[in-house]
């Protein structure tokens, strides 16, 4: 099947099995959205995704061919916003992002990405003078800096106040009409309520409560 | 070659900004050489005849200060994951780093090495052979320390480690460099000296960054 999917993937962390035997498929224009209690293994799931950690079991296809048989062709067309933002405070704004559009392949915008997520006015200012919700936006920045087809993201709107939440929400539907896909681990409604979704205590060893109740009955925002 | 020549120039940078962390190195240097005088006694001759091997070893013990934070920072802020997943070879990204730390740290060891020479009374005739094995030791230590600094990344301690796991296996180094300054003064040729020098160079720059790709992957997963 053409677009990104995976077959069969297990995680293991020191010894402990935290998800097994699961399978995605998401096509071109499509999203999915992993849900799940803390430590239900979001996060790993998505750093098995983007090619930092490597699946115990299983394997990750993009475009119908194992990454692993040519990982560099996978990486030119992610973008990953892991829970770190990745961000130099001795660097400004502008070098900061700059700096990650350059490991990435495609034309900058870097002007443009920044008058995105709303920091034109900040970009010559030390990135250490950024709050933490401004520090988010600059990581998530470097998204919209180069073009990608696939977007992992997890937790992407972690520390956003809510105009900077419309903003990615947006940002996220342009890029699924132009036919992208994006993955992300999330609590708040990211607009892309049509999407698939993968509840991940449902993956867990032998699928044992993680969690005393149901996922929805906690705050919004908590991070796997 | 694009995100090559934007991670040399971001780690620049970077240490040109926080100037303090460089300029400790050089300091340490210089006030570690300083001590062997007070300790020895300033008698010139004696300091002349030992003017090679201090400056090789505290040069040594200074570069060992600046290895702990070499992949550090990029690996508590995130960086090393995008690094790794960025869609170049790792060891080509390794490099980068290391040519950044060579630049920052490798070459003001070199350019201070002369002065300490001359506190230390080292003969005139040494100084063209000083910065000829000063310039390939202290390539060779950037590229071994940051397979060290890979290996260690992650661990307790990890600065301490480091050294344990570095100055062995630098000891050729401090041995031909120290020796060819040591020769070219008593009056020999250092040809031999340095072109094992060149030759352990040459096998770093291929070992090394390799070496540290596989240990950078490691501790991003």
């Amino acid at each position: 099947m053409e677009g990104f999917t995976g077959t069969g993937l297990a995680c293991i962390r020191s010894d402990r099995v935290v998800f097994a035997g699961l399978d995605f498929a998401v096509s071109p224009g499509d999203a999915l959205v992993l849900s799940g209690p803390n430590g239900s293994g979001k996060s790993s799931l998505l750093r098995l995704m983007a090619g930092i950690a490597a699946p115990a079991a299983g394997e990750i296809n993009w475009l119908g061919r194992p990454v692993r048989d040519d990982p560099e062709r996978f990486f030119a067309a992610i973008h990953y916003v892991g829970h770190r933002d990745a961000v130099k405070p001795a660097l400004t704004v502008r070098e900061n992002l700059s700096f990650h559009a350059a490991l990435r392949r495609g034309e900058a915008q870097i002007d443009a990405a920044l008058d995105q997520v709303g920091l034109s006015a900040l970009a010559d200012l030390p990135a250490r003078l950024l709050s933490a919700g401004q520090t988010r936006r600059l990581t998530l920045a470097r998204i919209l800096a180069t073009p990608a087809p696939l977007w992992l993201l997890d937790e992407p709107t972690i520390a956003l106040d809510y105009r900077s939440v419309d903003r990615i929400k947006s940002a996220i539907a342009d890029h699924r009409a132009g036919g992208g896909i994006v993955v992300a681990s999330t609590n708040v409604p990211l607009g892309i309520d049509d999407a698939k979704t993968v509840d991940m205590a449902a993956f867990a060893e032998d699928n044992r409560t993680l969690w005393g109740d149901t996922v929805d009955e906690f705050p919004a925002g908590d991070s796997a | 070659m694009n995100a090559f020549i934007a991670l040399v120039a971001r780690d620049i940078r970077i240490a040109l900004r926080q100037l303090s962390d460089t300029l400790m190195v050089i300091v340490f240097f210089i006030i570690a050489a300083a001590l062997f005088p007070l300790g020895v006694g300033p008698e010139p001759n004696l300091l002349a005849r030992m003017a090679p091997g201090i400056l090789w070893v505290t040069a040594l013990l200074a570069a060992m200060l600046s290895f702990d934070r070499l992949f550090q920072n990029d690996y508590e802020d995130g960086t090393l994951e995008l690094l790794v997943i960025a869609p170049q070879p790792v060891w080509l990204t390794a490099l980068a780093k290391i040519a950044a730390h060579w630049l920052t740290t490798g070459l003001p060891l070199l350019v201070a090495s002369p002065v300490i020479g001359i506190m230390l009374n080292l003969r005139p005739d040494g100084y063209g052979v000083l910065m000829a094995t000063m310039a390939l030791g202290t390539a060779i230590i950037s590229l071994v320390g940051a397979l060290g600094a890979a290996l260690t990344l992650g661990s307790r301690r990890s600065g301490v480690l480091l050294s344990l796991l570095v100055l062995p296996l630098v000891i050729p180094v401090l041995i031909f460099g120290a020796g060819a300054v040591e020769a070219v003064i008593g009056g020999f040729p250092a040809t031999q000296q340095l072109l094992v020098l060149g030759g352990v160079l040459l096998a770093c720059v291929v070992v090394c960054p390799w070496g540290c790709a596989v240990a950078l992957r490691m501790a991003a997963e």
